[in-house]
């Protein structure tokens, strides 16, 4: 093994720096922010502020415009779109949020089980990953609701665990890069089992990168889920969510409707925050030495 | 280094093997007598003896499975039982539309984003950089069919520019068919361009941190030169990784576009295999995207390979 | 003669978010005549770095020049223009860094790399300039100097590397060279032949140059004058025969002495009049190897550990030196069980201990302790102290509560640190401070051996030479037996009292202090001697002239299969005696041991 003392940066060693473990964001992450916490307190409290039930037909004739009764118009059946749309908020996030934490358990599980054991499991588990890894997201989704139909619990089962292998090699990955620090090999020289190893000495230290992961495999999630829906194979009727609803107003839009349109918009507006807050996490210097280009 | 290329091809021939029992298994567990399902509601029990007769499910599965997977090597297969067409006639057709998408998307987006990419990891933190930024960052956010509801609602109803049903009669000349095509196009052209330049600004970025990189700074090699001759080079193994997961999304993933198009592409064919429960032609549909998948990749990995310098003159 | 670099009054600071500017660099002045060499020396943090660099007009991302002037033959490069700059930097300027691998792009060639400053700058057409890069190959004796342009930099040996560096940055003909630490990472030996490269070539250049290092003698060498850093601001100034000899600031005093162990002379330690015959650990005939296939008949792949046998005595500390790659961190790995050995045994107290850690017991284990090489990464960084120390208490000793943090209050007091650190995480300790916690963490388990891995190298001279204090504290209050690995053959001498010299994973030397390091010598002991550059003034020059002297620059070590591994490298070697046969052992007085063919 080479023995090679690192090129130190200035600043390095200083014995009165502190912790600093605290995330500043910016005023753009900061946004984001707000607009996330605002969908989820929406999620919990949605169904009681809504004026209408989320199924309940107002009105005989589709795509009313704006008017006092319906804030911003209604669907093709007649159904008010504000409703529809603070109802379907516990509805996606509920399920995206569900199916992430699956993916998550299961991917960080087995992650680091396979780089902490290494051999035969690391290969065995490696393997199948990339097999599922192989399989084109959607279509694995079709087949399984096709077989089994698409209630809640399935949809959630199968992002779950059609995610989990990207958590799966974040983890594993993660967990690589930890077990040859030197502590790692204290903690093994001293005797410790696999366990405390495991839960201990690795897991504190891939929290962080973990938990900006979570963030965009949440918005992936988001996204898988409302383009099932949107094929009509996600969420049924008459429950409300963001997905259905554009794929059932999509009509809409040729008559000058933006029925379709407004919770296309709650889509966006959750994703694209969601993606700004883990963005201005993750990123703190972007190309600090690039700017000394000349 | 021809060793570890002929392990890359063994072990992508591995995971095809693997992946064609899965999609073989994943298609028998749908639940219900195929033979019922197949004929409906109005099916005599001598039309569904004789049915299953022909289809062979009295046999065990593995020997179906041998059997499918030998008709696939030599290319037959089968039957589709909707009007009886060979599935191999049907997926032609259906694939060629298909990979014309793909090469005009990709023939206009890769080269764009791996420009706009660079541009944006030249001048980090200026204006054109932050707009970049968030551009993509708002394009990658946001579901496919949002970005196609919003062009179809811009240039097809509210400009009238362009038709919002990709309709191919097969008769149209130049002009009729890049009208019909735009739209769809557009559509797969902004959302792969979104994860193209960021991952090529990403991937530049990352190595224009590094040390070398420095050297270079400091020996008064100019911007251009370091970005080009230095940094690209070892920049390349990333992008050329989302190029091709993004290839391969282009045949296999694009099902939403194809439907909300009505393009006649290979992915809604599977679907509507799917919701017929028409089975060969489901797993024949899953298999060749998962060869292109993993074809793509096994591509990618050797690029890599040859790419690196360590491997190609070992020490 | 106007300076080629004259400093006045420069200021750099690092701008905080939440706060007023940190001050890096205080008011440092500086000259530099044609042809001179200046030496800046000081600690890590002592801005010598950033000093140096200001000399190409340039920052590190995080840093700005806040005041002072930065004058290259007269003109005031902070106020020049982006594109002026540009055209200065590798053509007027060059600069070498400390990590040649760093350096070096891995998807270029050699010689496009150090030919490119010429090249873009217009001092020389391509074709100019591979031959110019030709002729400083061959000056700074790189072997295969006609086609080594046209290699990678991962074919060539980190030695290479730091020469090639040298000709990249000689082949614009700079004014003024800034050379960065560029020996620090090398092998003593290594660092002989590079030293001797780089002063050749600059007075053949006649250019100036600026050499940043920690490491005094090295100054000794190569300098002409010696500004001596510390906390960004300048203690004091000099010729360097005035600043070694007779240094007039406190600071300069204290670093000379750091850099002067006293023991070279291997003075006897007195602890042989009576020698306890039970050793507490001993190593028996150990051989190990790396890569798959360890067990069983079948060859290993990578033997690394050849027949390997020493005794540690209680209260003894056993040092074990040797270059990088010579298998000393193994040694410690397989002792420790970390690595089983393939052959061999290891006894604790004459019991036999398994080799592998998972089948060891549990006193087995506690007492024999690592202390790691890299502080840094040593300790969970999400770990507060008490818990980092706490854990071996609980683990071994079974305490809890009031006598567990009784406990951790008297390590931090051993390791002289103060009780409120036990609340601390590591990122908020320094470098020693962590080198302590280290030695607690291990001390906490009661143990009868401590395994040092190299546990100064990545420290400062100073708090290196404080931490050498600590063990030997230490070791007079607790009685604990240590195996010290370094490659600094002048910090074991001063801390052992037997050494074990180690080429290419064989024993070459072992013995008592005084003995292994008065001749007879074996030849590469020999080497090991003469290589420690000493504190004197034209050191180098003399060594030179002795013929003795054979690095092992362009070879790598290998392992002969045969006769003495040494035999490649080796002054005296006879090829037909040497590298043939078993090396015979030749014992000496004391447990003196050399294995060599000759008789000394």
């Amino acid at each position: 093994m080479k023995q090679t003392i690192e090129a130190k940066t200035v600043g390095d060693s200083n014995p009165d720096a502190p912790a600093g473990k605290r995330i500043k964001l910016s005023w753009v992450g900061k946004l984001g922010l707000f607009i996330v916490i605002f969908w989820m307190v929406i999620a919990l409290i949605g169904p009681y502020i809504a004026p209408y039930h989320e199924a309940e037909l107002i009105a005989d004739d589709s795509y009313l415009p704006a008017s006092s009764q319906f804030l911003i118009g209604s669907d093709y059946l007649g159904r008010d779109i504000l409703s529809r749309i603070l109802w379907g908020t516990r509805t996606t996030i509920g399920i995206s949020l569900a199916a992430t934490l699956l993916a998550y358990f299961t991917g960080i599980t087995l992650g680091i089980a396979a780089a902490a054991r290494g051999g035969w499991t690391d290969m065995g588990l490696s393997r199948v990953n990339d097999v599922f890894l192989a399989l084109p997201n959607i279509m694995l989704a079709l087949i399984v609701i096709a077989a089994f139909g698409s209630s809640i619990p399935i949809l959630i089962a199968t992002a779950g665990l059609v995610y989990s292998c990207g958590v799966f090699r974040v983890a594993r990955a993660l967990a690589q890069e930890i077990s040859v620090e030197s502590y790692v090999t204290a903690a093994k020289a001293r005797g410790e089992g696999s366990w405390w190893i495991i839960t201990r000495e690795i897991l504190p230290n891939i929290m962080m990168p973990l938990a900006t992961d979570f963030g965009f495999r949440l918005v992936f999630i988001i996204l898988f889920i409302s383009s099932l829906s949107f094929l009509g194979l996600g969420v049924q009727p008459p429950t409300a969510d963001w997905g259905s609803m554009v794929r059932e107003n999509m009509q809409g839009l040729s008559y000058g409707s933006w029925a379709a349109v407004w919770p296309a918009i709650a889509i966006a507006t959750l994703t694209i925050s969601l993606n700004l807050v883990v963005d201005d996490i993750s990123a703190q210097s972007g190309g600090e030495l690039a700017k000394k280009m000349i | 280094m021809g060793s570890m290329i002929a392990r890359r091809i063994a072990i992508g021939l591995l995971t095809l093997w693997v992946v064609s029992v899965v999609v073989f298994i994943g298609t028998e567990i749908l639940p219900g007598d195929v033979a019922q399902i197949i004929l409906g509601q109005s099916a005599t029990p001598e039309n569904l003896a004789a049915l299953r007769a022909e289809l062979r499910l009295d046999e065990p599965a593995f020997v179906r499975y041998f059997d499918w997977l030998g008709g696939m090597l030599v290319g037959d297969l089968g039957v589709s039982k909707a009007g009886g067409a060979t599935i191999a006639s049907l997926i032609q057709n259906r694939l060629s539309n298909t990979l014309m998408m793909a090469g005009i998307v990709t023939l206009i987006s890769v080269p764009l984003s791996v420009l706009i990419g660079l541009l944006a990891a030249m001048h980090p933190g200026t204006r054109l950089d932050r707009i970049v930024s968030f551009g993509t960052l708002s394009v990658i956010s946001v579901p496919e069919f949002f970005v196609a509801t919003f062009l179809v609602l811009i240039l097809a109803v509210q400009l009238k520019w362009l038709p919002s049903i990709a309709y191919l009669s097969g008769t149209e000349n130049a002009w009729d068919l890049i009208r019909a095509l735009a739209l769809p196009v557009f559509t797969l052209a902004i959302v792969i361009s979104g994860q193209m330049i960021r991952m090529t600004r990403a991937s530049l970025l990352n190595v224009l941190a590094t040390p070398y990189i420095e050297m270079a700074i400091l020996k008064g090699v100019p911007r251009k030169r370091i970005v080009l001759r230095h940094a690209l080079r070892n920049a390349i193994g990333p992008i050329i990784n989302v190029i091709v997961l993004n290839l391969a999304y282009l045949v296999s993933g694009v099902v939403i576009v194809e439907t909300i198009f009505a393009y006649p592409g290979l992915a809604k064919l599977m679907i509507d295999g799917v919701q017929t429960r028409d089975l060969a032609l489901v797993q024949a549909c899953a298999m060749i995207f998962c060869t292109t998948y993993v074809a793509l990749i096994l591509l990618a990995d050797i690029a890599a390979l040859l790419f690196n310098p360590r491997l190609r003159h070992p020490s | 003669m106007t300076a080629v670099l004259h400093i006045h009054n420069l200021e750099i600071e690092a701008p905080q978010t939440d706060r007023r500017p940190l001050r890096i660099v205080k008011d440092v002045s500086l000259k530099i005549q044609k042809g001179e060499v200046v030496a800046l020396i000081g600690e890590s943090g002592s801005g010598k770095t950033t000093i140096a660099l200001s000399a190409l007009a340039y920052c590190k991302p995080g840093l700005r020049f806040s005041g002072g002037e930065v004058l290259l033959n007269g003109r005031n490069l902070l106020r020049m223009a982006a594109q002026e700059i540009r055209g200065i930097r590798g053509r007027r300027v060059a600069y070498l860094a400390q990590s040649a691998a760093a350096t070096f792009n891995p998807a270029l060639t050699i010689g496009e790399q150090v030919t490119e400053s010429a090249v873009i700058h217009g001092v020389l057409s391509p074709a100019e300039a591979e031959k110019r890069a030709e002729e400083l190959f061959y000056a700074l004796e790189l072997p295969d100097p006609e086609r080594l342009g046209r290699r990678y930099p991962h074919q060539v040996s980190g030695g290479q590397l730091q020469r090639l560096m040298a000709a990249m940055a000689l082949c614009a003909k700079p004014d003024l060279m800034i050379l960065d630490e560029p020996t620090t990472a090398l092998d003593v030996t290594t660092q002989i032949e590079v030293l001797k490269a780089f002063k050749k070539v600059i007075r053949e250049e006649g250019a100036a140059a600026v050499y940043v290092t920690h490491d005094l003698a090295v100054v000794a060498q190569i300098a002409d004058q010696v500004t001596v850093l510390y906390n960004g601001e300048v203690q004091e100034h000099g010729p360097v025969a005035q600043i070694i000899d007779n240094p007039a600031h406190e600071y300069t005093r204290r670093l000379m002495e750091a850099a002067r162990p006293s023991s070279m002379t291997g003075k006897s330690k007195g602890l042989h009049a009576n020698p306890d015959p039970d050793p507490v650990i001993e190593v028996k005939n150990v051989s190990a190897a790396y890569g798959h296939g360890l067990v069983g008949p079948g060859k290993p792949k990578n033997k690394v550990l050849h027949h390997v046998s020493l005794k540690v005595q209680r209260a003894h500390v056993v040092g074990v030196v040797g270059e990088s790659g010579c298998g000393k961190s193994t040694l410690v790995n397989v002792i420790a069980g970390l690595l089983p050995a393939v052959s061999g045994d290891i006894l604790l107290d004459g019991q036999r201990l398994a080799p592998f850690l998972k089948q060891r017991c549990l006193s087995e284990l506690r007492r024999v302790q690592i202390v790691f090489q890299m502080a840094d990464t040593a300790l969970n960084p999400r770990q507060r102290i008490k818990q980092i120390l706490g854990r071996p208490l609980t683990f071994y000793l079974g305490l809890h509560g009031v006598q567990k943090q009784n406990r951790i209050a008297a390590l931090l007091d051993m390791v002289e640190l103060p009780r409120a650190f036990s609340d601390r995480f590591p990122p908020e300790l320094s470098g020693g401070q962590k080198q302590r916690i280290n030695l607690a963490r291990a001390l906490a388990a009661d143990p009868d051996v401590l395994l040092c891995d190299e546990v100064i190298s990545s420290l400062d001279a100073i708090v290196g030479a404080n931490v050498i204090q600590l063990l030997k504290a230490l070791r007079r209050k607790t009685g604990v037996s240590f195996v010290f690995i370094s490659h600094d053959l002048s910090t074991v001498a001063d801390f052992s009292d037997e050494i074990v010299v180690l080429y290419a994973g064989h024993v070459v030397e072992q013995g008592p202090v005084h003995r292994v390091l008065s001749p007879p010598f074996h030849p590469y002991t020999r080497l090991l001697v003469s290589s420690i550059p000493e504190l004197r003034v034209g050191w180098l020059d003399k060594i030179l002239q002795n013929q003795d002297m054979t690095s092992g620059i362009g070879l790598t070590v290998e392992t002969t299969a045969q006769g003495c591994a040494f035999f490649r490298r080796c002054p005296l070697a006879v090829d037909g005696t040497c590298s043939r046969g078993e090396v015979p052992i030749q014992t000496y007085p004391d447990g003196h041991l050399i294995a060599c063919h000759h008789s000394l």
